[in-house]
């Protein structure tokens, strides 16, 4: 018994079997289907959930929804956000700061889940950079240099500003909200 | 006048192997990544030209481009030395390969002697490289290859004794003449074992997966090169690739007839041509490839054990055959 089965292992390695069975298997790969995705001109569908970069919402009659209750900058685990925020002349109170850290954000969606007036919102936009971290605090004497579409910058393949500021919030939101509403729809009987 | 004739004959020829073996080893890089790719079920290199084809154009340009560092404990001379060591056995073994009967820059009639001689030199510049270096991990690469190479020189010396006893010759194109008659006149057949060991042990020479200990890069992170940069990692990296399409061209040329047609005897189909010899070459170039991507790195000790206690007794056995069959002049091949 043992001596045939030692046979058998001196005749498997002499006919290299072993390794012949390998290239099969990597041999039948080579014609496989490939399911590389080239990415920038084909995605894969992306879930109403996904959350990417920020954006501010504003309501139909185009006032900020945003109250500046701070329940997102107290729940944010990263502490990316911070907020200032004052009386406006009609009495409501608003911020007059709103900055998201985009180095510190981890993109976890706690600040959309705590936002009582679904303000602070994390859109399926995710395609952006941030080239350089001295330069990428954005202030706002840089929104003009920005263009006033956030897309825009991505398509000159200008560097994002790691900080996002009220107003490049609020464009965010402005540009997508068609999207943002539907994704919130479709989510909602999930809720 | 005439003299100079010769030189400048001498070098078109040259220069005609030369330009081609550059342009082969370039796209064999650009071969391997998809080849490798598609059996990983991924796609390689798509973006550089049409379909991908500049790729190896831009890696050479950037490789170029790119400064050459000499470590500050490194021997700078032989630092610089080592990659054209490792080039030129690579490039200067191609005199004596026949493209075609009378195709061959020197018609040497201690052709497989003087290849031995050559593909054993290309061990210098891997010593001297991790040698040169200054580097701990470079040593080590450089020690292992050094053992590897010389474990596996024997068992491919040993190997090609056999094609000499089968030929008769140590002239390359007398060699691919004895193979004449078809696909089952080829030394392949007779010469099967070794044939399988020449061809293992050219793998294991040339330090391709699944012998490429001398590069390890999960342990000794890229081995013997790990201080090169820039044109002389190049050089380096062309050396292999050429020793790969050499070990190549030398399997198809002593064991698959050359030049020669697999269906000799039928018009048309029959005709010997470089297309053929190019075809061969091919299909082992492939092989490599497929290794490269199927097999794990051996363990040391084991790339040990294959080369001094497998290939070197299964050799001399079939040489021990082999000379009974010629004694008593046997099949096709002897008769
Ligand atoms: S997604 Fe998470 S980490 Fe980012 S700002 Fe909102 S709460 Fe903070
Ligand atoms: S975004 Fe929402 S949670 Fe944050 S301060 Fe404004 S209203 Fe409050």
């Amino acid at each position: 018994m043992k001596a045939i089965r030692s046979l058998q292992h001196y005749v498997k390695s002499f006919t290299l079997w072993e390794l012949l069975l390998g290239l099969r298997v990597t041999g039948r790969y080579l014609f496989a289907k490939k399911f590389t995705v080239q990415y920038p001109e084909e995605r894969v569908p992306k879930s109403p959930r996904f959350r990417g970069l920020h954006a501010l919402r504003r309501y139909p009659n185009g006032e900020e929804r945003c109250i500046a209750c701070k329940l997102c900058e107290a729940v944010c685990p990263a502490l990316a956000i911070t907020i200032e925020s004052e009386e406006r002349e009609d009495g409501s109170r608003r911020t007059t700061r709103y900055d998201i850290d985009l180095f510190k954000c981890i993109y976890c969606g706690f600040c959309e889940e705590a936002c009582p007036v679904d303000s602070i919102v994390l859109t399926r936009f995710n395609d952006y950079h941030m080239a350089n971290r001295s330069e990428s605090v954005m202030t706002r004497e840089m929104l003009p240099a920005m263009g006033d579409d956030p897309v825009d910058a991505l398509k000159d393949s200008r560097p994002w500003p790691s900080i996002m500021n009220k107003e490049m919030l609020l464009a965010m939101g402005e540009r997508f909200e068609a999207e943002i509403a539907a994704d919130r729809a479709a989510d909602a009987p999930y809720r | 006048m005439e003299t100079i004739l010769t030189l400048t004959l001498i070098l078109a020829k040259i220069v005609a192997i030369v330009a081609p073996l550059m342009l082969a080893v370039a796209y064999l890089t650009y071969a391997e990544r998809k080849i490798i790719g598609y059996m990983q079920v991924r796609i390689g290199p798509n973006r550089v030209g049409p379909k991908g084809w500049l790729q190896p154009i831009a890696d050479a340009v950037k490789l170029m481009v790119k400064e050459i560092i000499i470590p500050s404990g490194a021997n700078r001379f032989l630092f610089i030395l080592a990659p054209i060591l490792s080039i030129g056995p690579a490039l200067a073994a191609w005199a004596v390969i026949p493209f075609g009967k009378g195709m061959v820059l020197a018609n040497l009639d201690a052709g497989l002697l003087y290849l031995l001689a050559l593909t054993s030199l290309g061990v210098y510049g891997v010593i001297i490289s991790g040698w040169a270096s200054n580097s701990k991990y470079a040593f080590l690469g450089a020690m292992r290859s050094a053992a590897q190479i010389v474990s596996y020189e024997i068992a491919m010396g040993f190997a090609l004794v056999g094609v000499l006893m089968a030929a008769g010759s140590l002239n390359l194109q007398d060699i691919v003449l004895k193979q004449q008659g078809g696909l089952l006149h080829w030394f392949w057949l007779p010469l099967l074992p070794l044939f399988v060991v020449y061809f293992i042990a050219g793998v294991a020479e040339t330090n391709r997966a699944p012998f490429d200990v001398a590069e390890g890069e999960s342990e000794i992170v890229a081995g013997f090169h790990v201080e090169y940069s820039g044109m002389t990692f190049a050089v380096f990296f062309l050396a292999e690739y050429a020793n790969m399409v050499l070990i190549s061209a030398l399997a198809s040329t002593l064991f698959l007839g050359g030049w020669l047609s697999p269906f000799e005897g039928i018009p048309v189909l029959g005709e010997p041509g470089l297309i053929w010899f190019v075809l061969k070459m091919a299909i082992f170039l492939f092989l490599f490839l497929w290794f490269r991507a199927t097999f794990p790195r051996y363990r040391y000790d084991q790339i040990m054990r294959l080369g001094w206690k497998v290939f070197i007794p299964v050799t001399l056995v079939w040489i021990g055959v082999l000379g009974l069959a010629i004694l008593f002049r046997v099949g096709p091949w002897f008769a």
